[in-house]
């Protein structure tokens, strides 16, 4: 299952309506499609490029610009160890290295359950905190090797199944477009676009 | 962006400076308004290089090359100059040490990871990069690290290479993709030190244009695959000429090596093809090169066609048309074609069938003309529906037909904000661009014309401002009766528009301006034809007009090759109708033959003889000639230039 | 080590104010609905509707005279100054793509007092009028995205955002929009090449300043979560009492978000433009210490596009123009504080390796060289540098960034690129024995460590 499902196609044409201009959704839309499978697959890049009238190039040109994309599968799990300057001054290397140890792959690599793929992460923006990491995106802070170890396992266990979604899901929460909403902006510019 | 007529009533004040004055490295210079350093520079006699800048696309100033300083408040600045704008008393610096360190920098840089197979790469020769290296290079590369690396040549079209590691990401290619040709199939892809160029997974780069891509690369990253490695740069030698594949007839240069056709260029000629070529039109050379060619007259024996010599072959004909004539009179002969090759040629043929022959039944167009009337109407240049308020589309899907003037049409629309207003019996290339598309049944255009112009949102629109129409027949199928009863309606609702007509062949204009068009009670092509398909035609002679391939109805040209009693062909190769001719007189090719040619504008550009004709074809002005002489009619030219 | 005046270890010596944007933060329920309006939420947004004029809340913002937080220090009043008169629609795109490295302020703020940045955003759309606002989060912060949603998803329901607010005539709309990973859309026009659905790759300015031809070339304002932050305090105590707050050079309060090697690390509000470095560091009320009493090495005052600063700079203030003058930035409030036992020579690496991943391609000299520089260091990190190779680094660095001065002049498009010579001109302007010794003995000087970094000890796969 490739294409944006039915369901998904709906959630995509909210987004759109919501802009000023169709294009201003892809990258909401390649998150969508991160989502749904996990990566980000070429069928959906086509069907994205269907949904805003605009070519496959042009959504695989943006899309190939942002590191957190993926264009072909990786693990459940994608653990980020921040490398930035104030982790790397506080034992980043050391924590990433323990990593590849003992989940036994390389950065950039997933073990061989497919549960998890190992990748380093510039600043993530815990500079106090480090060595900081994030699995799918959700935090931890100064984590020593012991707490690595503790961490992959309530993984592995599912303990923390319900902090934790798979990876592609990335906010739960979504802005919903509500009835007393003002579509100003797209008001306004189709205005100004229409000259 | 604003119409250009709305200034024109700008009352004849006293003279306000025209220009804007600058001083390029101390010296004093008069630059356009408006316009941009980098270009006021060159006017100066300054050339600043550059490698992503191209006049005819938005400067995205991204290669960092054309970096000068200009004086500002606080000191100069470095800026580069294909950004920056050209303002009064502003003061240039091209020469400066830090203007210099710069871009010997940018050069260090692009040469870093630019692969040193210049021996082997079709542009080692005429390659900006190099020649950038070999007059302000470093010299000795201090980059010792390993080079960016990517599969060599990968072919992203047809037509087109692409190699990875010569791309210095300028964004030409790209941008010709999106901003001229409108199709984004080509994309920089990945980041930073990885951006590439590239096309979506297994969506090749097919468009009409692909070939401009190549042509305008600063490096040997985009080669074109007729080309590739059949020669090098300076091996080439090259005359200015036009392009006859259709009738915009695009400015070129004719490349030769060793009396071979290599490669076509486009020329930047402001009023037609900015210097963009179509594919069909750009490769065209591989048709002159075949092997297929002929070489010498054939003539009908009992092996049937073979070869002969030229007296033999004109012998044959001559005596071919008096017995047509004894047998039926001049008016059992009929001429067809005549729009592939040069005025001068044309205008012999129309001389030796009105004069020497005598037959009326003359025509240049396949069945998929136009009334000659149509050039009797006030005309429009291309220039003129690039700056129309409206732009009325009547006729072709123009990216099918005339590829280039669609390029020109969408640039207007998209560009200029032009407006276009189209009606078509299904979707085209510009029907995305255009302000209101209509629709409309075959055959109805006239009703959907009238629909149109009741509506009064569409009636204001043609009010505004300029309306340029261009028409021609959007389906070959139909008669053109229905696209000139609209167009008159058009007309005679809009007084002042004028028509650009959307002639197809190559020089069809040309051919009928000079003759070639039925005299009094002659047959067009489809008569012609239907009389040779009930056997009134003795001999029809076929002049670069293959009937079976290009007439619309195809049964009725197959009942008329068997019906018409002879055939006569002059043509370059034995293709579907000249093979059933029972003499067949070698013509010389495009690039083979100098002389003239009218564009669907009516502007006459020259035409240039680039490589000795195949074998012993001739041109066919003097093939007219010949055979005028063997009928006793000296028309008295030696060269094309008599005619 | 140093010779630390003791006043500063002792508590409550050092200029305090009170907290203008932090208030919520140790608040469980800070970041919802009820916990914000509670806590006084949303009065300013009233107070701004129904007292007072656009041009009011326009000129309250410029006695504060509030230097933008997210990088450039801008003066917030001024910027939006710069819309042209009449032309409609215009927009407000709110940078929240925290990614400078050392930056850690943003994503607080987005966690932990969502509605405190939607207020400043309203106020900020009412005073310039603004069709339509973009909230745009970089895309790795999960956490923050929630929050916001919901906080735009509560705040909507209670009539604060859409078609006639509060029951008065203005309306505007927020968009949350995502990154998905890439430092240089931190970069505003890059941010707004994002929000349009393209590469995240930087225009030039000029031509296309935001404020004329920004979001779909109409007038866009661009400021800096943290910036904004502050707009509902600054309306409730007025443009003054903010002003009368910090420096008047550098006014209000401040986040600095402290890291490295300090005993205690943190994101802290401080009057901004008197506080100095060392009172930073060796506060017990702030960071305590470097850690077991060493000495400073280095520190970077302002991010890692910033130039670094030594011992002779701590007791500079938290002053823009002071910090300027003294050859470096107070960029977006990040400082990495580096001891004596620091390898400069794998911390010079990280930042420049950090810009080189980052640089976004459209500009040669930034492309090949950021990379460039990065190779040469990672050689001779990894034991093969050359003696010529401390010349070549100042030469490429030249090509980015002609004279290596402050403020950097460019050969680039942005300022990415100049940012990667900032460590290098830093590391080997002062430490350049610790370079050569490496070239030597393709090992780090005694007594420092060097972490197990990435394709450089270990050969393992480059991160
Ligand atoms: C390479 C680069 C990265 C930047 N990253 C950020 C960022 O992550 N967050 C931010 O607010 N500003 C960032 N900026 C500054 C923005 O361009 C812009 O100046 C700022 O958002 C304006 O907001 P302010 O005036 O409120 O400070 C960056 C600038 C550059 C050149
Ligand atoms: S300096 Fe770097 S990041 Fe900035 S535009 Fe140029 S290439 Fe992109
Ligand atoms: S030519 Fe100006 S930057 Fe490339």
């Amino acid at each position: 299952m490739a294409r944006l499902t039915d369901s998904n196609v709906v959630v995509a044409r909210e987004i759109i309506g919501r802009l000023p201009r169709a294009k201003s959704a892809l990258i909401p839309l390649l998150h969508l499609a991160q989502e749904q499978d996990g990566w980000v697959t070429d069928e959906a890049m086509a069907h994205i490029a269907e949904l805003l009238n605009i070519t496959s190039a042009e959504v695989y040109g943006t899309a190939t610009f942002y590191e957190m994309f993926k264009f072909q599968p990786v693990g459940r799990y994608c653990i980020n160890i921040c490398t930035g300057i104030s982790c790397h001054l506080t034992g980043a290397w050391e924590l990433l290295q323990h990593a590849e140890h003992s989940l036994d792959v390389h950065v950039g690599g997933t073990t061989a359950d497919g549960m998890f793929t190992l990748e380093g992460a510039e600043c993530i923006a815990a500079c106090t905190e480090g060595p900081a990491l994030a699995i799918n995106h959700r935090y931890r802070y100064t984590v020593t090797n012991g707490q690595f170890d503790q961490l992959v396992d309530d993984l592995r266990s599912g303990r923390l199944h319900d902090e934790v979604p798979p990876h592609g899901m990335l906010a739960r929460i979504r802005q919903r477009t509500p009835d007393n909403w003002a579509n100003t902006g797209a008001e306004a510019q189709q205005k100004v676009d229409a000259r | 962006m604003s119409d250009t007529d709305t200034t024109t009533e700008t009352a004849p004040a006293p003279e306000p400076k025209r220009t804007v004055t600058i001083s390029v490295d101390g010296r004093a210079h008069e630059a356009q308004p408006g316009q941009l350093v980098i270009d006021a520079c060159e006017d100066a006699g300054t050339y600043v290089p550059r490698f992503c800048y191209h006049p005819r696309m938005t400067s995205v100033g991204m290669c960092r090359q054309c970096l000068v300083e200009v004086d500002g408040p606080r000191g100069p600045m470095m800026v580069v100059s294909c950004m920056t704008t050209v303002a009064e008393n502003q003061v240039v610096h091209t020469e400066t040490p830090t203007v210099k360190r710069a871009q010997e920098g940018v050069l260090e840089m692009l040469l870093a990871n630019h692969p040193l197979d210049c021996p082997v790469c079709d542009k080692g020769g005429e390659c900006p990069l190099q020649d950038q290296a070999f007059s302000h290079g470093p010299g000795e590369s201090r980059y010792v690290e390993e080079k960016r690396h990517f599969e060599k040549p990968i072919p992203i079209s047809d037509l087109v290479f692409l190699d990875r590691e010569r791309c210095i990401l300028c964004d030409r290619c790209t941008r010709f993709a999106d901003e001229v040709a409108g199709d984004k199939l080509i994309h920089f892809v990945n980041r930073g030190n990885e951006t590439q160029v590239n096309t979506f997974p297994d969506e090749p780069f097919a468009s009409y244009f692909s070939g401009n891509t190549v042509q305008i690369c600063p490096v040997g990253a985009l080669t074109a695959k007729p080309y590739r490695f059949k020669a090098r740069p300076w091996d080439l030698d090259q005359t200015e000429s036009t392009c006859t594949t259709c009738a915009v007839g695009c400015r070129t240069v004719v490349q030769s090596s060793r009396d071979e056709l290599l490669r076509y260029q486009g020329v930047d000629s402001d009023p037609v093809n900015w210097g963009w070529l179509c594919d069909r039109g750009r490769f065209n050379f591989e048709a002159v090169n075949s092997p297929q060619r002929l070489a010498a007259p054939m003539v009908r024996t009992a092996e049937g066609l073979v070869e002969t010599n030229w007296n033999t072959a004109l012998g044959a004909v001559v005596s071919l048309l008096d017995q047509a004539k004894q047998a039926g009179g001049a008016a059992g002969i009929a001429v067809l074609g005549g729009a592939r090759s040069s005025n001068e040629g044309a205008f012999a043929w129309a001389r030796l069938a009105h004069d020497v022959i005598g037959t009326p039944n003359v025509s240049a167009q396949m069945g998929d003309g136009l009334p000659v009337g149509l050039l009797a109407m006030p005309r429009a240049t291309i220039d003129d529906v690039a700056s129309a308020t409206t732009i009325v589309l009547l006729g072709p899907d123009l990216k099918e037909e005339l590829p280039v003037l669609y390029l020109r049409v969408r640039d207007a629309a998209e560009k200029g904000r032009r407006r276009i207003l189209e009606f078509t019996p299904k979707p085209g290339g510009l029907t995305r661009y255009a302000w209101k598309s209509i629709g409309y049944e075959p055959g109805t255009q006239l009703s959907a014309m009238q629909a149109a112009l009741a509506d009064p949102q569409i009636a204001e629109q043609l009010a505004k401002g300029p309306v340029v129409v261009i028409a021609g027949r959007a389906n070959l199928a139909e008669s053109t009766a229905a696209t000139v009863q609209a167009l008159q309606a058009l007309t005679s609702a809009v007084p002042n528009a004028t028509v650009l007509p959307a002639f197809r062949r190559g020089n069809v204009v040309g051919a009928m301006q000079v003759g070639v068009r039925p005299g009094p009670g002659g047959l067009d092509a489809r008569g012609t034809l239907q009389a040779a398909a009930n056997g009134k035609i003795e001999c029809l002679v076929l002049v670069g007009a293959d009937p079976l391939a290009d007439f619309p109805d195809a049964d009725l040209a197959r009942r008329a090759l068997a019906g018409a009693r002879r055939v006569i062909a002059v043509d370059t190769f034995l293709n579907a109708s000249s093979s059933h001719a029972d003499v067949v007189l070698a013509a010389a090719a495009y690039g083979e033959q100098g002389g003239s040619t009218t564009n669907l504008e009516g502007r006459v550009t020259t035409l240039s003889q680039k490589v000795t004709p195949r074998g012993t074809s001739r041109p066919d002005w003097m093939i007219a000639g010949e055979i005028a002489r063997l009928m006793d009619v000296a028309f008295g030219y030696t060269s094309v230039d008599d005619v | 080590m140093t010779d630390t005046p003791q006043h500063f270890l002792v508590p409550g010596l050092v200029p305090t104010g009170p907290k203008i944007i932090t208030t919520r933060f140790d608040q469980a329920d800070g970041y919802t609905y009820d916990g914000y309006v509670n806590t006084g939420g949303y009065k300013a947004l009233r107070q701004v509707l129904t007292t007072m004029s656009p041009q009011q809340v326009h000129d309250e913002v410029k006695t504060s005279e509030m230097q933008g937080r997210g990088g450039a220090g801008f003066p917030a009043g001024t910027k939006w100054g710069f819309l042209p008169a009449g032309v409609f629609p215009r927009y407000i795109v709110v940078n929240g793509d925290e990614s400078e490295p050392g930056t850690y302020k943003d994503r607080k703020l987005m966690e932990l007092d969502p509605h405190q940045i939607i207020e400043g955003i309203l106020i900020a759309c009412y005073a310039v009028g603004a069709a339509q606002a973009f909230l745009y989060v970089r895309g790795e912060m999960a956490l923050a995205q929630e929050r916001i949603a919901q906080a735009l998803n509560d705040a909507y329901t209670h009539n604060l955002i859409g078609r006639n607010i509060l029951g008065t005539d203005f309306s505007v709309d927020i968009v949350l929009a995502w990154g998905a990973g890439a430092y240089i859309v931190g970069e505003e026009t890059a941010l707004i090449e994002s929000l349009e659905g393209e590469r995240g790759m930087p225009r030039l300015k000029p031509p296309y300043f935001p404020a004329s031809k920004g979001l779909y070339m109409q007038p866009t304002i661009v400021n800096n979560i943290e910036t904004l932050a502050n707009l509902p305090w600054i309306i409730q105590e007025t443009g003054q009492a903010f002003h009368d707050l910090g420096a008047p050079t550098s006014t209000g309060m401040r986040l600095f978000a402290v890291s490295g090697h300090v005993n205690q690390t943190g994101v802290f509000e401080v009057p901004n433009g008197v506080t100095t470095f060392r009172m930073l560091f060796e506060a017990p009320e702030y960071c305590n210490g470097v850690r077991e009493g060493r000495g400073v090495k280095a520190f970077i005052p302002g991010g890692a596009s910033a130039m670094w600063f030594f011992d002779e700079h701590l007791d500079l203030p938290l002053d823009k123009p002071t910090v300027d003058k003294a050859g470096s930035m107070l960029g977006s409030g990040a400082i990495v504080v580096m001891d004596d036992t620091t390898d400069m020579v794998a911390a010079c690496w990280n930042i420049v390796h950090f810009f080189a991943k980052e640089s976004c391609g459209k500009c040669t000299p930034c492309r090949e060289g950021t990379t460039w520089l990065e190779r040469i260091l990672k050689r001779i990190l990894s034991g093969n540098g050359r003696p010529e190779d401390l010349d070549l680094l100042m030469e490429v660095s030249e090509s980015i960034s002609p004279g290596i001065a402050w403020p950097p002049r460019q050969t680039t498009i942005c300022p990415l690129g100049p940012s990667a010579v900032s460590p290098i001109a830093s590391a080997i302007r002062r430490f350049r024995h610790e370079f050569e010794h490496y070239i030597e003995h393709g090992r780090a000087i005694d007594g420092v460590h060097t972490p197990p970094v990435h394709g450089v000890s270990h050969g393992v796969a480059h991160v």
